[in-house]
């Protein structure tokens, strides 16, 4: 069937902030899904909150909203666009949730929306684990033993039925949140009333446990005609047990005969066309008893998903783009394979090397968790590699995680230290039983431990397969150690571990000579990766992809061209601290060299990216970010220049390096970058133009630091050097507080010293982004943090235009930017944070490149920042670009953070100098009132207009809450306080009912909360004290999702949003229509 | 010496010995399936071929008694990028090194498969050697080009079974449908679903007389897979032809071919082939398209069916190829690719439940 005629108008939502368990793999299948319409005449209406998205960009949509994601928003853009279909397919679990939401509320039948490419029915089924699982049985397929319930007794009932351990998962919840495994009463009663409360329906799922089954994957499409095809299987390294998005993760499936296989392949088919996917994309996750070969079916999406980002990548079938001309009216055999473009997409996949993903997590920056692996996910991003075998790839994808490991190795850290050799032993065994964000080097120090694979099998119930694998690779290393020590490295070995997949760095190790050393020997024997291209056919038929990865066979498939060319380096793995942003510079970069005739290549290995889309640069090697790996890309290619500026921390660490090797590093010269970076020089270099900045001192002892503390004075923040993210960044008050930190973070940062800064208490913070050609500098946009200094600028709101500020004060910061782009002859993109306090401006910190903030900008002032930064790095001059930056806009944009707070047990929710978020949205609207009230919305909790604010604060913070409380009495809140403070409010003739303190005895506050009688909370940290209180408070409000303020000018921010609110009713109107001059 | 493979054209890769250590010589051909490597090397139609595995770790679940596809190995050698150390299946009861071993097949492991199977599509299929021998690279191509090549050969012959015999199914249907199966390289998974389905099936060598069939009073025929070239097969086409419209007539792979032929079709050879399990065909008469296992160097062309009664039924949505026809009056049809599967998908099955109603009720559906 062709294309369909009767729809014009189709809307897309994006899935909204970077969370756990839904990160920019949607903006990768969002744009696909965007350019694959649009490319097809039809008018994309795109709403999507989070504006660090490509998709989100205006020239890949007709309408591009930039709204909060939540039924009413919808209705009123719906009313607004007429639209004739809605795809909710693309934009994960957040656009099927609001299709249901807009298909119950009446709002697509109100406006003759049509649902395409899934029906409410087929949403429902495949998202109700009760009605799955009745429907999978219906058709003949298996399913774990188990039921449903929606009591604690209902739930002691299947309990005493089947028996512990069982599995307890709420229904319709995000990542598997609150999902667990029990194996005792005491966990079976915490996780049932847990899940009860989680689930949005109160219902949850109990069911046999399957920990340690084999976990399969297949990523399937199927069109309207019932045409089924499976794009990838993926066989899953951590059995059942460990969530999907926690598990390291293989394609295509290793362990399957061709029998098992294609059973499961039949279920799969059975599955779509039991749950009635019409068209699309969807993923089904099966598991197979390791012992017999028992096969059930777990789950299914139906939608885009991780797994088929993932797929897409490991495959180079674009899931996404098909699935969105299959909801329009083709069928498979209509669409062209784009890669062989003389076979249709209708195949499936045939693959010839091996793919492995792991995740990366961020546990440091939540101490309270417990590193373990669960069925809840907890990883902030992946890395995935391409290898012949596993072993290549999966020493590829090791080192491509940016953790510190150069392969399967163990780096020397040493844990033994004070244990006897079976202490050590059982300590590395029970690790294992449970995965861990470590779990791949604690199997290596298992087998260093003696431990056999045998053993190691079975507690972790890892595949025989696999360990195997990694014993090969162990044991390979061994003898190679030794022929090393007799010989010296051999031509022959150096070449076997380079298809075994060992970095220079590991083998250096090995031989006892520096990464450079190895290089020069491979360059001498003349041994050198060759490149294979990602074809979807096995070299079946030729194919027109220019999409390699590196290996070590003979023949090698890329072969450069002489057009001038440019190599941008991405920002490998996701993590807090560097995402989705740096990412979207990338693509821009591309995109920017691609308009101006240079050709285009991309280094990266983060398969959620949109920058790893074969079709976005001219050229894509899916590598490690290492300087080993990219220094091999360069080499080839031969690029008239690199650019290091837009991929975060990552590419930049290398820029040193690369220069070292005489690679032309395109922009600021990373001599710039480390003068900027190093204190000493920079502080000189400031002092010198005669800037302010915050006094600061470096120790490398606790004794310097308490000398530098008596020196500057308190307070002071003090962090390691050369950090992402603020990582163990800390305000310290006084001597004590200084010493314990110090023992800590000398331990986090062995190499580099530790580094005090005087704090600015109180001082109003901005964040500057500007672009320089050398000579000409413009200032792009000047931000203003509405928390207060002390919060990282990656977890603070921030508003353009900044709101409070004097003309003097702003002239100063456009005075002081041009001054240092000068000073550090800033070519391309430069970011610099500062503090105004009592009228004097300091410089905070200066970036001499993209910095997170530039999608924010670039959405908020309507011009793509990055592409222009390119342009200028490849020799053009400011003047000579077709875009100018607008001086002033004339609406508000406000951007605010979210938190992965209940992915944690223990979250500590108070914003701190280092940054704990995982993505931002924004809000844009006229007036600050009403871009306040979308941005907090976005964040996915509730805007109270009216109700019982509960308030809590310090000592300190008593006077500037008082104007706070009154205007949220006078806007018609209740108030609710604890003792101090409500007798503070009632002297000052407001009246606040008081409410105990968790330590004062019940009810108390925890319990209002609870009983939901408290609709927003204002609680700045009171201080060691009343710790205790505080995390019980601020875990309770994130369960709860009660709107939860812990600085006052947030609290301020949204008082005035909660004005604007009783006002006037907030309008809608998207990116373009706001960049009309 | 190194174990070598060496192409007629002198493409030579050195790499590890697989298997049994020796040399041998047949045509190469590259298949891209994934999983099922069992099943081809026991497939019947790999006789005279050897097969280069394109997905890179093969061995992985090892081989178990169940998933055969013939009384043994057929294939000559095989060639993979890397085979297993080890296997992890519930089923699995040997190694593929060992299996190899077993049946003195060679094989050679450890060589850039990618740019084999490049260099196959860019020169086509053509005959090569695996050696372990210590004679010089020259010495062993002269050899090679003294060898004959697959083509104008009959080799259904080496295959086929030496004697009649009954497909022992399990099933005591009274009064089942009787099929007689030409066996040119018959595949078990092709007799297992056809039994399955209730029928009776008895197995003739491939130079069986069209009447010694009749005699046994069959209710339909089977042409089955097989090796190599139908153009030499006069004999066995001239017995089918006697065959079409007394007894419906159903075909598979060379059997299609073979029923091609006798309609008075033409055949030729592809470049490279098909051979995976990933390759979508078309029904033409619904419109659905069906992921097929295909397994063929041969086909029939679309153009020498023109003037005969024969509808076309089944394209090959990759380069167009004839995959299906049927005889407008006489019961008879047959497919180039494997509905059997084993290995791939099992999308066609509905073939055999066809070949049943055409034998219940002389109609295609």
């Amino acid at each position: 069937m062709p294309k369909r005629k009767d729809i014009k108008r189709i809307l897309l939502v994006g899935s909204g902030p970077i969370v756990i368990g839904q990160a920019c793999e949607f903006d990768y299948s969002g744009t696909q899904a965007c350019r694959a319409l649009k490319e097809e005449g039809f008018i994309v209406i795109l709403v999507n909150s989070n504006p660090a998205t490509i998709m989100t960009d205006p020239e890949f949509s007709d309408k591009t909203y930039i709204e909060p994601l939540n039924p009413v928003t919808l209705k009123n853009i719906i009313e607004q666009e007429r639209p004739d279909a809605f795809l909710p397919t693309i934009g994960g679990q957040t656009s099927l949730n609001l299709a249901v939401d807009l298909a119950e509320l009446g709002v697509l039948e109100e406006y003759g929306v049509e649902l395409i490419g899934a029906s409410i029915d087929a949403i429902k089924t495949a998202e109700s684990r009760r009605l799955f699982r009745d429907a999978m049985l219906e058709v003949g397929l298996d399913v774990p033993c188990g039921d449903s319930a929606g009591s604690f007794e209902e739930a002691e009932k299947i309990k005493n039925k089947i028996g512990l351990p069982l599995i307890v998962r709420p229904f319709f919840t995000l990542g598997g949140i609150g999902g667990s495994t029990v194996y005792n009463n005491e966990e079976f009663t915490k996780a049932v009333k847990w899940g009860l409360e989680a689930s949005p329906t109160h219902e949850i799922l109990i069911e046999e446990s399957i920990i340690g089954w084999k976990e399969y994957e297949l990523e399937v499409m199927r069109d309207r005609d019932n045409n089924f095809v499976v794009i990838c299987s993926i066989e899953n390294f951590d059995p059942m047990g460990i969530h999907t998005g926690d598990s390291i993760t293989v394609a295509p499936s290793q362990t399957l005969t061709d029998r098992e296989y294609q059973l499961m392949r039949d279920q799969a088919k059975t599955v779509m066309s039991k749950i009635g996917v019409e068209t699309g994309g969807s993923n089904i996750q099966f598991a197979v008893n390791p012992d017999d070969g028992r096969m059930v079916v777990i789950e299914m999406n139906p939608r885009v998903s991780r797994s088929s980002a993932l797929a897409s990548k490991a495959t180079g079938f674009p899931i996404a783009r098909i699935a969105a001309k299959l909801a329009v009216g083709y069928t498979l055999d209509e669409i062209p394979n784009s890669i062989t473009r003389k076979t249709p997409a209708c195949f499936e996949p045939a693959i010839d090397y091996v793919v492995v993903k792991i995740p990366r997590w961020d546990f440091e920056k939540f101490p309270s968790t417990e590193n373990r692996l669960t069925t809840q996910m907890k990883s902030v991003g992946e890395a995935m590699g391409i290898g012949r075998t596993f072993k290549e790839a999966l020493n590829k994808t090791i080192r491509s995680l940016e953790n510190g490991w150069i392969g399967f190795y163990p780096n020397g850290t040493n844990e033994m230290k004070g244990m006897s050799e079976g202490q050590y032993r059982d300590k590395l065994l029970e690790s294992l039983a449970f995965g861990s964000s470590d779990r791949i080097i604690n199997l290596r120090k298992a087998l260093d431990a003696g431990i056999s694979i045998d053993e190691i099998a079975a507690v972790s119930k890892i595949d025989i397969w696999f360990l195997k694998q990694l014993e090969q690779v162990y044991k390979f290393e061994l003898e190679l150690t030794e022929r090393i020590n007799k010989d010296g490295l051999s031509a022959k070995d150096l070449k076997k571990a380079k298809q075994y997949g060992f970095s220079d760095l590991h083998l250096g190790k090995l031989v006892g000579c520096s990464e450079k050393e190895i290089r020069k020997q491979k360059l001498e024997q003349g041994i050198k990766p060759s490149y294979k291209v990602v074809d979807t056919c096995a070299a079946e038929f030729e194919s027109y992809t220019p999409y390699f990865y590196s290996t070590y066979d003979e023949e090698n498939e890329s072969t450069p061209n002489d057009k001038n060319k440019v190599i941008i380096l991405g920002g490998g793995p996701n993590r807090i601290g560097q995402g989705i942003e740096f990412d979207y510079c990338c693509v821009h970069g591309l995109l920017g060299l691609k308009e101006l005739g240079i050709e285009a290549v991309m280094i990266n290995c983060n398969p959620e990216t949109v920058s790893t889309d074969y079709d976005i640069a001219d050229k894509l090697y899916f590598e490690p970010l290492t300087f080993e790996d990219v220094m091999h890309v360069i080499e080839l290619e031969k690029p008239d220049g690199v650019i290091v500026q837009f991929g975060g921390q990552t590419p930049l660490k290398l820029s040193k390096q690369l220069e070292e090797a005489g690679v032309n590093i395109l922009g600021t010269s990373s001599e710039s970058i480390d003068l900027a970076e190093d204190r000493d020089r920079f502080g000189r270099l400031l002092d010198k133009l005669d800037i302010s900045h915050p006094q600061y001192g470096t120790a490398t002892s606790v004794d310097e630091a308490l000398d530098i503390g008596k020196n500057i004075g308190y307070p002071l923040m003090v962090r390691p050097s050369y950090v992402l993210g603020g990582r163990a960044m800390e305000i310290v008050y006084d001597d004590d507080s200084l010493k314990n930190y110090m023992k800590y973070a000398v331990d986090a940062s062995e190499e580099h010293p530790v580094l005090l800064d005087r704090f600015l208490e109180d001082a109003y913070e901005f964040d500057v982004d500007a672009i320089s050609d050398g000579e000409d500098i413009k200032i792009c946009g000047i931000m203003q943090h509405i928390e207060e200094a002390g919060v990282h600028s990656g977890d603070s709101m921030a508003v353009l235009p900044p709101y409070y500020i004097t003309r003097e004060q702003k002239e100063d910061i456009i005075e002081c930017t041009k001054l240092l782009a000068k000073q550090l002859k800033v070519i391309g993109l430069l970011n610099i944070q500062y503090a105004i306090m009592f009228d004097t401006l300091y410089v905070l910190e200066v970036n001499p490149r993209a910095s997170r903030t530039v999608p924010f900008v670039s959405k908020s002032i309507g011009v793509p920042l990055a592409k222009m930064a390119v342009k200028v790095m490849a020799g053009k001059k400011l003047e000579e670009l077709e875009r100018t930056i607008p001086q002033d806009v004339p609406y508000v944009s406000i951007k605010e953070s979210v938190f992965p707070f209940d992915r944690f047990d223990d979250p500590d929710v108070y914003l701190r100098p280092e940054m704990r978020s995982t993505g931002e949205v924004m809000g844009i609207a006229p007036s600050f009132g009403e871009a306040v009230v979308k941005s907090h919305q976005a964040t996915g909790i509730h805007f109270p207009e009216t109700g019982t604010v509960f308030i809590s604060v310090n000592e300190h913070d008593k006077p500037r809450m008082y104007p706070i409380a009154e205007g949220l009495y006078r806007s018609g809140f209740k108030l609710l306080a604890t003792t101090g403070t409500a007798v503070f409010l009632r002297d000052k003739g407001i009246p606040a009912e008081k409410v105990l303190k968790v330590s004062e005895g019940r009810p108390n506050v925890v319990d209002a909360i609870m009983n939901e009688e408290i609709d927003m909370i204002i609680n700045t940290p009171l201080g060691q004290r009343s710790r205790r209180d505080e995390a019980s408070i601020g875990r309770t409000a994130v369960k709860y999702k009660v709107p939860f303020f812990t600085t006052l000018s947030a609290a301020e921010a949204l008082l005035r949003g909660v004005r604007t609110l009783q006002k006037k009713k907030l309008s809608y109107k998207c990116l373009q229509d706001y960049y009309k001059k | 010496m190194a174990t070598r493979l060496i192409l007629k054209d002198g493409r030579t890769f050195y790499g590890e010995s697989l298997g049994y250590k020796g040399e041998v010589f047949a045509e190469i051909v590259f298949n891209t399936a994934m999983t099922g490597y069992q099943e081809i090397l026991t497939d019947p139609s790999y006789f005279g071929q050897m097969v280069v595995m394109t997905y890179s770790q093969i061995g992985n679940y090892g081989i178990n008694r169940a998933d055969v596809e013939s009384s043994k190995i057929f294939a000559s050698g095989f060639i993979l990028r890397e085979c297993s150390p080890v296997v992890s299946n519930w089923r699995a009861q040997d190694t593929l090194d060992n299996y190899l071993k077993q049946y003195k097949i060679s094989g050679i492991t450890e060589i850039d498969t990618r740019a084999l199977t490049r260099h196959i599509r860019d020169h086509g299929a053509q005959m090569a050697v695996i050696t372990s021998s210590d004679d010089s690279d020259e010495v062993v191509l002269s050899r090679l080009k003294a060898y004959p090549s697959i083509v104008g050969r009959n080799v259904v012959k080496d295959v086929s079974a030496t004697s009649a015999y009954e497909w022992k199914s399990g099933n005591d249907i009274k009064n089942a449908r009787r099929i007689a199966v030409y066996d040119f390289g018959v595949k078990y998974s092709i007799l297992k679903n056809l039994s399955s389905l209730g029928c009776d099936i008895r197995v003739f060598p491939a130079d069986t007389s069209a009447e010694d069939i009749t005699s046994w009073g069959p209710d339909g025929v089977f042409l089955s897979n097989g090796p190599g070239d139908p153009e030499p097969l006069e004999k066995l086409i001239e017995n089918v032809r006697i065959l079409l419209g007394r007894i419906p007539v159903f075909g598979i792979c060379l059997g299609h071919q073979i029923l091609g032929l006798a309609l008075g079709g033409k055949t030729s050879k592809l470049k490279y082939g098909h051979h995976g399990a990933n390759h979508p065909v078309k029904n033409l008469l619904t419109g659905s398209i069906e992921i097929t296992a295909q397994n063929h160097g041969f086909v029939v062309d679309t153009e020498s069916l023109k003037e005969s009664e024969v509808e076309i039924t089944h394209i090959n949505l990759n380069d167009g190829t004839l995959e299906g026809f049927r005889h407008k009056t006489i019961p008879a049809f047959s497919v180039q690719y494997h509905p059997e599967a084993s290995p791939g998908p099992h999308d066609s099955m509905y073939l055999f439940r066809q070949f049943i109603n055409l034998m219940e009720t002389n109609r295609y559906a």
